[in-house]
Parts: C-alpha cells; structure tokens; sequence
C-alpha cells in the first residue's frame, strides 16, 4: 500500500477519519477538564493557571500543532467523504429508508460535523484568536503567585452574557453529543474492534462519554449566564 | 450405437488404470484447445474452474446474472464422501454399494466406483478452497447420517452445503477468470448446439440483456445445466432450471436415457394453492431427527398437538423397522402417498404428513444436554428448551424457512410435509469417459443420466457434480483432445454457425408471431398437471397413453395460441421462458414414453401393474436392467437404444429396507 | 395460520431498458391470498398485464427459497421488504393488509445500474471476487481435510461470514452504496480459515482496491446492512476487514 491510499482509498479514509476522531476525543477530555475548573468557585484562580499552563509550556504548544492538523484532517476528509458518497447514488428512492436499520445521527455526520465546524468559528473567534493573536479589551492581565497571565475567566464571564452566545455554544453541543455517539464506536470499529465483548462495553463508553462531555461543555456558558459562577 | 466405453478389469482397478493410459495434451496444446461449458453450477463451475487451472482456453455460460446462483447452491443436507472419518465400518466400496443398491440397479457399476473413490478428493479439495464444513469441538469434520445408508459419511455445513460447496467451486472459478483462463457469459443462454463434421464445435448462444445471437467456437462443448425436473411445473427447482440445453442437444443426435427416472422427494412444504409458483425443500436430514406420522383415525382434524400418542401411525417405523424414518427417498414417497391416497392425509387439503421433531428434541438432544449440564430429574419445558439449541444448530435455517413460508413454527407444531419433485436421474447418455454419443459433446453432473440409477440417495448429487467437473472430466476429456490439436479454432463464418444461428433465429421469431391468446406460464401450468397426475409418483399404462396424447395437445395448441409481449431485441423473459416450456412439452412427451416402456418399478419409477402384494415395488431384472436411451427421430418420434447394465459385484436383490 | 384475500395498489418502477430514464406506473392488485409469497403476487400481476397485451414486470428471481440472491425488490423503503433477515422471494403476503399500498424500486446505487424495470446489473460483485475473493489452490493439491484441524468458533465465525448470498441488499440499504458488508464478510470468511492465511493480505487490498473502483462509497458504520442483511451478516466482519486492510498496508513493502 503506498501512502497515499490512507487518503485515497475508502478503508484509508475511514482509518484518517477514525485515527483523528480519536485523537478529539481525547482532546476534548484535557478540555473539558481544564475548563471545568471554573466551577472551583475561586474566582477562577484554578481555570486561569490551568488555561496559563496550556498556553505557555512549549510542549503543549507543539501537540496543539497537531490538534490543529487532527482538526482539519477531520473536517476536510470528512466533507470530501460526505460528498463523495453521496455522488454514489445518482437516482435515489422514491421512498428512504429513513430510520429502518440505522440512527439518524449515524447518517447525519456530516450536518453534525458542519454544525460543529460553524461553531468553531465562532468559538476561535471567542477565545483563542483573543488570547493568541489580537487580544481583548476584557481579556485582562492579572497576577497569581507571581506570575502573569491571561484573565480568561473573565473573557469567558463577558462573553456568556450574551443570551444567543448561550444558545449556540448549548446547541453545539448538543450536537457534539450525537456526532460522539456515533463516532465514538464508530473509531473503535474502523480501528478493527471486532470482538462482540469489546464493542458492547465501548458502546456504553462511547455513550456515557458522550453525555457527560457534552453536558459538562453546555454546563459552562448555562453556569456562566445564569450567574452560577 | 452406444458404446460406454466402460475400461477392462476390476472394478476398483478401472479407473486408476484409465488414469494411467488415457492420452494426455501437453501445457503448450492446451492454449490452443478451447472448451465450451454451459452452465454453472457444481458440475460445471468446477469443470471450467479444473479446466482453466490445466490451461485450457474455457468459455463458461450461465442464464443467471452470476455463475454463483445456479441451483446447486440450494441444496441443504450434504455431501457425502468415503472418508470414514467417523470409524463406523465405511469405505469405497460400502458408498459403491449403497449406491448402486439405492439406485434399484439400474446405474453402471463402473461408474458409480469411480464416483465413490473421487469422493474422498472432494472433500479434501473443498476444505482446501475453504469450505467451512461443519466441525466438531477437537477442530476436526463433522457428519451426520442420511436417508438409505447406516453409516454417517456426510459432510455438511448447517443446512446450507450446496451454497457453501457452490460459493468454493465459483470462487475457483473467478480465480480462474481473473488469470485470464475462463472468459465468463453471465446472463447468456445456449440455444443449439453446432455441428461441424459430425463433431460438437461449438454452441449458438442468446445474449439476455439485448436478445442478440452469437455464435461460440469450441473444441469441445460440456453441458452442465442440471435436470429438468420443472417439467412438472412444480418442483423444487428453481424458476429458471429448464432442460433447453440438454433438449438441443439431443435434437443434435444425443440420445436421451431414463427420461422417466425421476425423483420424488418426501420433504417438501405441501402445496398451499394455485398460485404456487415452486415447491420448497425441507432437508432430508431432518429426518435424521424427526418422525413422521399421520393419525391412525381416518379424516381426523383435531390439531396435531391434539392427537394423543397412541392414535398417531409412525408408518415408516412401523412398515420398515430396520432404516425406519431413514429409509431412501422413493420409499419415503410412496408411502406418504399411499397414506395421503388412502384418506389419512393431514391439513387443509389432506396431501400432507406430520414430520415432527418433540420426541427427539426432548428425548435425544434434550436429555443429552441437560446430562452435559448436569441438571437432574429436568422437566419438559428444560429439557425442550435445551433441546431447541441444538437443533437450531443444526438446521435453524430450515426451521425459519419453513415458518416464513407456513406461518408455523416447527419447534412448536409439527411441521406439514409432502412428497415433490426434486431431482431427476435421467439425462442425456454418456459413456465412461461422460461423452454423449455425439463427438465431442460432454455432459456433467445432474444434466446426464450416469451414477444414481432409478434413484438416487440423498447427499449424492453434490458429489457427483464435483466429481465430474474436478475429477473426472480433466483426464476424459485430455484423451479426446489430445487428437484434436491439430484442429485450428473454426471460425464462426463457417457455414455450419450461419445456419444453426439462423434455425434458432427462425425458431424465436415463429414463436413471437404466434401472438395468440394464452400465457406461457398457462401452459407450463398444465403440462405440469399431466405429468405430475399421469407420470409422478405412481404410472400406470393407461394414464402415460393418455398423457402422451395430451402433451400432443398440448403442443399443437401452444405452437398457435402462445402469447409472448415485447420483441426479440431486448431483455425478455417471457420469451426466454416460451423456449424453455416449448421444449418441456416435447420432453415431457419422451418421459411418458419411457415410463410406458419400462413397464417394471424400479427406484423413482412406479409403475402400478408392477408391484408385489405387500404394495411393495417390484423389479424386473430379467426385462429391464438396461439403459434406454432414446434417439431423437422426428416430431414425436424416437428410436430406443439399449445399454445393457451388468452388476459383476453388487449383484442385483430385491431392495428390502425393513 | 388463518389465511385472508386482499386488495392493494402497486407503485412499481418501469423502465424500458439500460438509457430509459424510467418512471414509477400504478397497478391494482385483486383477490391476493395472504399465503402467496411476494414474487407470486408479482406473477399474478404479470399474467394480467399480459393478458392485457402489456409488458410484464421484469424482476431477477431463480431459486425462491431464500439462497442463490436473485432476487432484489426494495419494497416501501426497505430492500427485500419489511421482515428481518429475509429475501424477497420469502417475503409472504401476510405481511400486508388489505387496501396497502406497496412501492417497488430496484437497488439504486451507480455500481448497480438498471438493466431493465427491477432488474440491476450486479456483476460488480463477481469482479471483487475476481480480485481475490478466493484461496489459490489447484484441483488435486489438497492435503487430507482433516490434517488441519480448525478452531470451532473460527470455523462457524467463517460460515456465519460465507453464508452472504451476495444479493446486494446491503449496497441498496446503505446511504453510501457501500459494499463493505459484501467485501468484508469474503475476507473474513477467508481470513479465518487457516487455508486462507497465505493470501491474506494481498486479498483485503485488491478487494477493497477493486470495490474502489467499482464506485462503492465509503463505509461510515451506520449499521444499514446489516439491518437488511437476509443472512444477518454481521458488521463485526466490517471492522475485522479494517483490521485487515490496515496490517496489510501497514506490513506491504511498498
């Protein structure tokens, strides 16, 4: 196999789609993580150094070089694969199959993954072209023990005031919810789980995950909004 | 006229030493030597896959859109092979024997050994290409028993072998494709055969996607296209098996033996209605597992599960208690029919018998699992329901089948069986080396008449059309061939193409400008009828005369009120089916006539006047132990040929099963 | 069973030929007993359109008992009708009530194009198997079939995967037209077997190779086929192909 048939050929790409949802997820756990400290309740002196420490260790700034080709690997194949597979039909049915054999959200990756790329957008629009690039007249300097950093928790604190910042951040997430269900077993049988034992336990994971990212995730703009920190 | 070509000295000895002196075609020749093969299923998808492997150029034709859904890949129960992997006393000659006998004497012994020696090839060639055969825990085959033997020598894989065994034999076949050794005709059917110099050199073949003709150039041409039982309508075959092929060829000077022979088999899904279409199998294997019976009280319709123990009549046990329920499949089906015919017939339309599966689920599969287990004193409902398990195991496809078309289920109720045609023994003639009497013209597996005599034991049809294609036809047909190298490919311009292409042409187009009022499904409806009432399970003379003159009718009045819609330059099934009813009709003709010849019963042939007190068939060695083959000689016309059968080692007795 | 007649309207797609574009016609059906299977009712209705002097229904059937594939009939959004693991030619009339109305389309996929009316032409999938579906040996080779034994729970796994009839109706299902199912029930079939193992790899590459080339789509693990699958090939041998492909690749020189 040459390499280029990772991207050429349709097990390839499933592979490229799988090894980097992968990668995602295990990113958005750091995430997540990271920015549940604001619930620490200290004013966000957790979150801060914590949001400090992501941006100022060189190796963490390498890996988000990665993040970022995992990032547009995902989105670019994932497009290409939609509209590929949909020219593979060129006369479709009188009457879909709808629901009969498979989940909506398992055939609605695609919508998913757009909705979720929109919401990047605005979500680097947010946070990380302020924090990285051009700043923020909210993005404050502040000092803890001694060091400088980023007032993030404030940034965040400002820009959750806006209601329909809520909303999308919360139907993002929702649709970050289905879009893992879905790719979250979905990686692990690309990769070549094939054992009935497995599968079921990653499908309860994969769920469990699932809801519990994307509801920590929604909790933070809700919390923030309605004044909970 | 006929010569079978049978090798001197012994019989075990024949075909090593055949083997050893037929003429061989060396690796350079074979390129240059071409082989036609029609059809595709075991026989043929093997031959073409052998022959391709040798380095024969192959041209292999089939009607179906894929070579991997010809009909073998129906067949359920087994494959059976001399391996006597089980230590139970089986060997060659043992499976010769039992054949031969199962066949009512009427198959070439010489024949019939070699079949019974390939078959331990087969099996080791099948695992090889990866035929999943069922297994035991240890990892080694598994077998089970079969109708007409006591030993278990077959090979299965669930109720699925021929898909399994086809699926092995196709994929050798598309090996061979690939490599460039076979080109494959998928969607094409042959439509005569052409004669070039009193040889076989080539086929007219119609495509069945734009209905054009083309002609096909061969050295040698091999029909592999399976029997004709669809002749009766219903059957167990599948919609598109038909005996065109083999019918042409026969109109070529190939002479047609045992047409009569057909077989009955005794589980099938009883017919619903009119709008039947085809009849479904039920594997003889269940009836390794399931006991047959029907009440011992005339007309009772009380449900099955109603009917207490001691009413029920286990005819079979009770009538041959020595093979009991597994006694070979002709006998099974007269006495089914004799029971149905004598008012204790079951369901709706009184044609059917219980077959039914509680006893062993609980007594034999039931009981073993919960000793496995180690559950003591279990109760019914445990012991049926562990008992369940292994039988879905074993036959769980045949339980879903049955319940999707019946609507019942068979664990619970027993299932409704009866008697349909399934398989027929005669076929054209060929000799030793499977060449009809016209030169360089084969036929392979259910398409000739050769190994099962009058009958044929169950899990035996599989074997004997990969015996053929892989085993026998790559040394019968070198010793053809290697005279042949000589001759150049003919080219299809011959004279000899252009005007068999223009018969068959002329053929189709009389049979679009008839343009009458009647269905060809109509007609092969009713011809079904004659020969299901008047040449089935039971014949006498008196029926077979009338049912000649009505097949007469039958013809006369198809030739000029047929309806055929569409037009001949397109995909048209209608019209693919016209031919093949046409020549249902005439060789429904020739069946009749060779069941009023053979005025004996034999295996599959009953013939009512022919029959010993007990209602048992009777043999008549002294009149009938031979061939007859029938030279096509005009409209309904034939010349009978005679093959005299001599049984040097399985010397002819009364078949007794009790 | 209790058995019923009934009246229903068909919608079918008719199309005259290959480069026709085709449309759907409207046939009533009357007095269809409940006991007839799917297909018999279509020979009902042919034997009218005939009589009528129209073009009967064209449709791929051969077997009618569930096993050599033929048939492919996607009836009201669901190849092979509504039961679970069947074909259509099993697919009996007590699935419907009277007054129903039933659609019929063919496999709708590019690999799959309509030759006539249902009638598609599937020999894509004899060409993947051409590419390797197979394990290379000559007649005659084969050692004695019990000199290797096989694990019980490989050789069933390589029946369950062999038992694919190779109908198609996973292409028709999946949203793709992806042929993983199909492609990856013979590799596992094979790759299970010990017979199979010196081919292994080049097998998983040229067939998926050739699937590619086909113009299959891509599998993204909906879960289509196997709903519709008649012989409920599972897609655990789906992510056994990935596994497959991907030590294959991964392990081939170049």
């Amino acid at each position: 196999m040459k390499w280029s048939e990772l991207f050429t050929s349709s097990i390839g790409k499933k592979w490229v789609m799988a090894l980097t949802g992968l990668f995602l997820i295990i990113f958005l756990i750091v995430h997540a993580g990271i920015n549940a400290c604001i619930w620490a309740n200290d004013g966000g002196v957790m979150f801060n150094k914590a949001a400090h420490f992501m941006g100022s260790t060189v190796v963490i700034r390498i890996a988000e070089i990665g993040l970022f080709l995992g990032i547009f690997l995902h989105i670019i194949q994932g497009l290409m694969l939609e509209f590929q597979n949909r020219s593979k039909r060129k006369k479709g049915y009188e009457v879909p199959m709808g629901n009969k054999g498979s989940k909506w959200y398992s055939r609605s990756m695609g919508l998913l993954g757009t909705i979720l790329l929109l919401f990047f957008i605005l979500h680097w629009w947010h946070f990380w072209v302020p924090a990285r690039f051009i700043g923020h007249e909210e993005l404050t300097e502040i000092e803890i023990n001694g060091v400088h950093m980023h007032n993030m928790y404030n940034l965040m604190q400002y820009t959750f005031q806006e209601l329909w910042v809520v909303i999308a951040y919360v139907i993002a997430c929702i649709s970050l919810c289905w879009h893992l269900i879905h790719g979250f077993q979905s990686a692990f049988r690309t990769v070549g789980v094939s054992n009935s034992k497995y599968m079921a336990l990653i499908q309860n994971v994969g769920i469990g995950y699932s809801i519990i990212i994307s509801l920590a995730f929604a909790m933070m703009p809700v919390s923030m909004y309605l004044g909970w920190v | 006229m006929l010569d079978s070509k049978i090798p001197a000295g012994k019989l075990e000895e024949k075909w090593v030493d055949y083997k050893g002196h037929c003429k061989l075609v060396n690796p350079a020749n074979k390129r240059k030597l071409e082989i036609i093969i029609v059809g595709t299923g075991l026989a043929g998808a093997s031959a073409a896959a052998a022959l391709g492997e040798l380095g024969y150029k192959v041209k292999a034709f089939c009607f179906q859109d894929s070579p991997r859904r010809a009909h073998s890949i129906a067949a359920q129960g087994g494959i059976n092979a001399a391996k006597n992997y089980q230590n139970d006393g089986d060997s060659v000659f043992r499976l010769f024997y039992d054949t031969v006998k199962g066949g009512d004497y009427r198959a070439r012994e010489a024949n019939v050994h070699r079949l019974a020696e390939v078959s331990v090839n087969i099996i080791d060639q099948c695992v090889a290409q990866g035929v999943p055969f069922a297994r035991e825990y240890g990892g080694l085959l598994n077998n089970r028993s079969f109708g007409g033997t006591q030993v278990k020598r077959t090979f299965y894989a669930a109720g699925q072998t021929g898909q399994q065994l086809l699926i092995g034999a196709y994929q050798a076949l598309e090996r061979q494709v690939a490599l460039g050794n076979v080109t494959m005709y998928s969607r094409h059917e042959m439509l005569d055969v052409v004669m070039v110099e009193g040889k076989a050199r080539g086929i007219i073949a119609r495509n069945l996607v734009n209905g054009e003709l083309e002609r096909h150039f061969g050295h040698a041409v091999l029909l592999c296209t399976g029997g004709y039982g669809n002749v009766f309508y219903l059957s167990t075959n599948a919609m598109g098996s038909n005996v065109t092929a083999a019918w042409k060829a026969h109109k070529k000077g190939a002479t047609f033996a045992n047409p009569c022979f057909t077989q009955i088999h005794p589980t099938c899904i009883p017919v619903s209605g009119d709008h039947q279409s085809k009849l479904t199998l039920m594997s003889e294997s269940l009836r390794n597992d399931g006991r047959i019976w029907v009440p011992k009280q005339k007309g009772d319709k009380r449900k099955a599960n109603d009917i207490p123990e001691e009413e029920r009549d286990y005819y079979l046990e009770r009538r041959y208690p020595a093979f009991g329920n597994l006694v070979p499949r002709d006998v099974a089906s007269r006495a089914a029919k004799e029971r149905c015919d004598a008012g204790y017939g079951v369901g709706t339309t009184g044609q059917a018998v219980y077959l039914d599966f509680k006893f062993n689920l609980i007594n034999k599969y039931g009981k073993t699992e919960a000793g496995k287990l180690g559950i003591e004193n279990p109760d019914i409902e445990t012991l049926m329901r562990l008992g369940k398990e292994v039988v879905k195991e074993e036959y769980g496809n045949l339980f879903d089948m049955y319940e999707k078309i019946t609507g019942e289920n068979p664990y619970e109720v027993p299932m409704r069986i009866y008697p349909a045609v399934h398989y027929t023994m005669g076929g054209l003639w060929v000799d030793y080396e499977l060449m009809t009497n016209v030169k360089g013209l084969y036929c392979l597996g259910e398409a000739n008449f050769s190994d099962h005599g009058a009958n044929r034991l169950g899990a035996s049809a599989l074997m004997q059309g990969l015996a053929d294609g892989y085993f026998v036809i790559p040394y019968t047909i070198g010793n053809y061939l290697a005279d042949e190298i000589a001759t150049k490919p003919i080219p299809t311009s011959h004279e000899a193409f252009e005007q068999t292409e223009k018969a068959v042409a002329d053929r189709i187009n009389t049979l679009m400008n008839i343009k009458g009022k009647q269905t060809v499904e109509s007609f092969h409806k009713r011809l079904g009828k004659i020969m299901w009432e008047k040449c089935g399970m039971a014949r006498n003379a008196q029926g077979l005369q009338e049912a000649i003159t009505e097949i007469q009718n039958l013809k006369k009045e198809f030739w000029s009120d047929v309806r055929i819609p569409g037009s001949i330059g397109e995909m048209n099934p209608e019209l693919d089916k016209a031919g093949r009813v046409a020549d249902f009709i005439e060789l429904g003709e020739l069946m009749c006539k060779d069941a009023l010849n053979r005025n004996e019963s034999c295996g599959g042939h009953f013939r009512e006047e022919s029959q010993t007190a007990e209602g048992e068939a009777e043999r008549k060695d002294d009149e009938f132990a031979y061939v007859a083959a029938w030279e096509y000689a005009g409209e309904s016309n034939w010349n009978l040929h005679k093959e005299e059968l001599k049984f040097e080692v399985a010397k002819p007795t009364q078949r007794s099963y009790k | 069973m209790e058995h019923y007649n009934m009246n229903l309207t068909l919608k079918v797609w008719r199309q005259k030929n290959a480069s026709d574009s085709g449309k759907f016609e409207t046939y009533p059906v009357k007095n269809i007993s409940s006991e007839m299977s799917f297909l018999e009712m279509i020979d009902v209705l042919n034997e009218e359109l005939i009589s009528e002097g129209k073009d009967p229904i064209a449709f791929d059937h051969d077997c009618r008992e569930g096993i050599c594939g033929a048939c492919s009939m996607y009836i009201n959004g669901r190849p092979h009708g509504p039961w679970h693991a069947n074909t259509t030619c099993q697919l009996h009339m007590r699935a419907y009530k009277d007054g129903d109305t039933v659609v019929i389309e063919p496999w709708r996929a590019n690999s799959f194009p309509v030759i006539k009316d249902l009638v598609v032409d599937r020999s894509a999938f004899d060409r993947i198997i051409q590419a390797g579906g197979y394990i290379s040996v000559n007649t005659g080779n084969a050692v004695d079939a019990n000199a290797i034994a096989i694990n019980k729970d490989n050789a069933d796994a390589a029946f369950a995967a062999a038992a694919c009839i190779g109908c198609g109706a996973c292409v028709a299902a999946c949203k793709n037209s992806s042929a993983l199912l199909f492609v990856s029930a013979k590799v596992s079939h094979l790759a299970l077997l010990p017979q199979g193992n010196p081919e292994r790899k080049t097998r998983a590459m040229n067939m998926v190779a050739q699937m590619d080339k086909e113009g299959f789509g891509s599998c993204t693990n909906t879960g289509a086929c196997e709903a519709v699958c008649p012989k409920e090939i599972s897609i655990e041998n789906i992510a056994r192909l990935n596994r497959e492909y991907m030590m294959a690749g991964a392990s081939a020189d170049k």
